[in-house]
């Protein structure tokens, strides 16, 4: 498996093939509580990095997920739509949201190391 | 001044809902356990068939005593408690001089003073108001040194009786003073969440020791705020702030059963309550807009605020309450439309982050209540 990579507003991104993988962290399920619902984005539409690609929905309020990378949807994790409880249950395998085909793979290299990602989680304790 | 917790009151439980795994949240200028570590759905399913322990002592717990305490409570609401006896208990509002709600609370008489039960964030505004009000004979204490229980579910009556022989029998709405495990407690059948339960008021220096008593059996699991808020939301009550506030009136709120009958235009004692003259008023004129149910199409939540139009884009209502019913398995949402588009069946129509929605006006509650009744 490749190295996972986060982004500092808790979603993971890991390249699987020619694409990459996007979902949240645990950190970030478990500040949403009870996932009630997931809106994903179309398949074919273009998400940019730091933007808003998804919708999650708790019971207590929605958050977005903003996309570590740039590039267009090729895949969505349509299991969310009838089981979104999955991200809370596995956010960081069953729970993925999307597969992004990137415009620059590069990209990633932005993004922080299991390490960094470790050490801003540390300062919110 | 950093750390704005560190301005924020704690309950005496504070420390048992850390040990416990609570995610704590400010609410009302408290540290307040939003959920533990089940969830808020599991919390809300737990409470719907089994029990729930939760911390209310946040809210204001208030005693009037004197022998003008009726006078006084009356001149602030519009109740009658002439009729209300020793060991029962009512649910009723302060108003404000345009009809508006200061604050919903229950009202409770004991055999020489009464009591109120009264939003926490509301609390001190409150007690000022009762304070002014208050004449010579009449005295007020806010009871700093009481915390507040909630045993709320289908359970709680037979977990209650392992303890205390009287909570058991009493009927829904009334109270009474009861030892549980040789604790003194004054415990009413009431709560917030539609289900039978307690409301058990104790010393705080006995409030740890009564809620891990209590926690100590299989079927009671310790609940949050935020089940609290999505199990009041499916039993259709209000929740002041949100659905209820200042500038809505008793009327609007589809409240009228709560105004005693003595006290309404035609009742023998009519009006001498703040605000007296529009609610009057609104008991033959109805007010434009008024209180509903809404169950939004599909699974997207419709928060408050949210404004609602008619299919043909004329502004309808507002959402004051919205999120997922646990036990509806769905959204659900209550909000004040247009009296003239409030029939059950009525079709409003607003926009979720660009998704148009349908929500239809349906009847509250959205579960139907199960408190206790009497054999």
């Amino acid at each position: 498996m490749s190295e996972t990579r986060f982004t500092d507003d808790h979603e993971w991104a890991r390249s699987e093939g020619d694409l990459i993988v996007v979902g949240i962290t645990n950190y970030a399920q478990e500040q949403l509580g009870d996932i009630v619902f997931v809106e994903l984005p179309n398949i074919g539409n273009t998400v940019e990095q730091g933007q808003e690609a998804a919708v999650i929905e708790s019971v207590k309020a929605a958050g977005d997920v903003k996309s570590p990378v740039t590039g267009s949807i090729a895949e969505v994790n349509e299991t969310l739509v009838d089981h979104p409880e999955m991200v809370n249950q596995d956010p960081t395998g069953e729970g993925w949201f999307y597969k992004v085909a990137p415009a620059d793979p590069a990209e990633m290299d932005d993004l922080l190391d299991e390490t960094a990602y470790d050490n801003i989680l540390a300062g919110l304790e | 001044m950093d750390d704005p917790a560190a301005q924020l009151q704690q309950t005496v439980l504070y420390e048992l809902h850390q040990s416990l795994g609570a995610r704590i949240v400010p609410f009302a200028d408290y540290q307040m356990p939003l959920n533990y570590s089940p969830g808020i759905i599991k919390e809300h399913r737990h409470t719907r068939t089994s029990a729930s322990l939760f911390d209310v002592s946040h809210m204001g717990q208030i005693r009037i005593h004197g022998a003008g305490a009726i006078e006084t409570l009356e001149s602030l609401m519009p109740i009658d408690l002439s009729t209300v006896k020793p060991g029962q208990q009512r649910y009723n509002f302060l108003t404000n001089d345009n009809g508006g709600i200061v604050d919903d609370l229950m009202i409770a008489r004991f055999e020489d003073h009464w009591q109120l039960i009264v939003n926490a964030a509301n609390k001190m505004k409150d007690l000022e108001l009762i304070t002014a009000a208050c004449g010579s004979r009449t005295t007020v204490d806010y009871q700093h040194d009481a915390a507040l229980i909630a045993l709320q579910g289908p359970a709680a009556s037979t977990i209650l009786s392992r303890h205390s022989t009287g909570p058991a029998s009493l009927p829904f709405m009334h109270h009474g003073q009861f030892e549980i495990d040789d604790i003194p407690c004054s415990v009413s059948r009431s709560g917030y969440t539609g289900e039978d339960g307690f409301e058990i008021s104790v010393s705080n220096s006995h409030a740890i020791t009564l809620a891990q008593s209590l926690l100590a059996h299989p079927e009671v699991e310790a609940a949050g705020l935020g089940c609290r808020d999505s199990l009041r939301l499916e039993a259709g009550l209000c929740l002041h702030g949100n659905d209820i506030n200042e500038q809505t009136t008793p009327l609007e709120a589809n409240l009228l059963w709560a105004i005693s009958p003595e006290r309404r235009a035609d009742g023998k004692r009519p009006g001498n309550f703040p605000g007296d003259v529009r609610i009057l008023k609104e008991m033959t004129t109805p007010p434009i807009q008024c209180r509903v149910g809404l169950r939004p199409e599909g699974k997207i939540a419709v928060r408050p605020p949210t404004t609602l139009f008619t299919e043909a884009g004329v502004e309808s209502g507002l959402v004051t309450s919205g999120s997922f019913g646990p036990s509806v398995e769905g959204p659900i949402a209550m909000g004040y439309v247009n009296r003239a588009l409030s029939a059950l069946g009525t079709r409003h129509h607003t926009k979720v982050r660009g998704n148009p929605i349908i929500l239809t006006v349906v009847d509250l509650p959205f579960v139907t209540h199960n408190y206790h009744q009497r054999r």
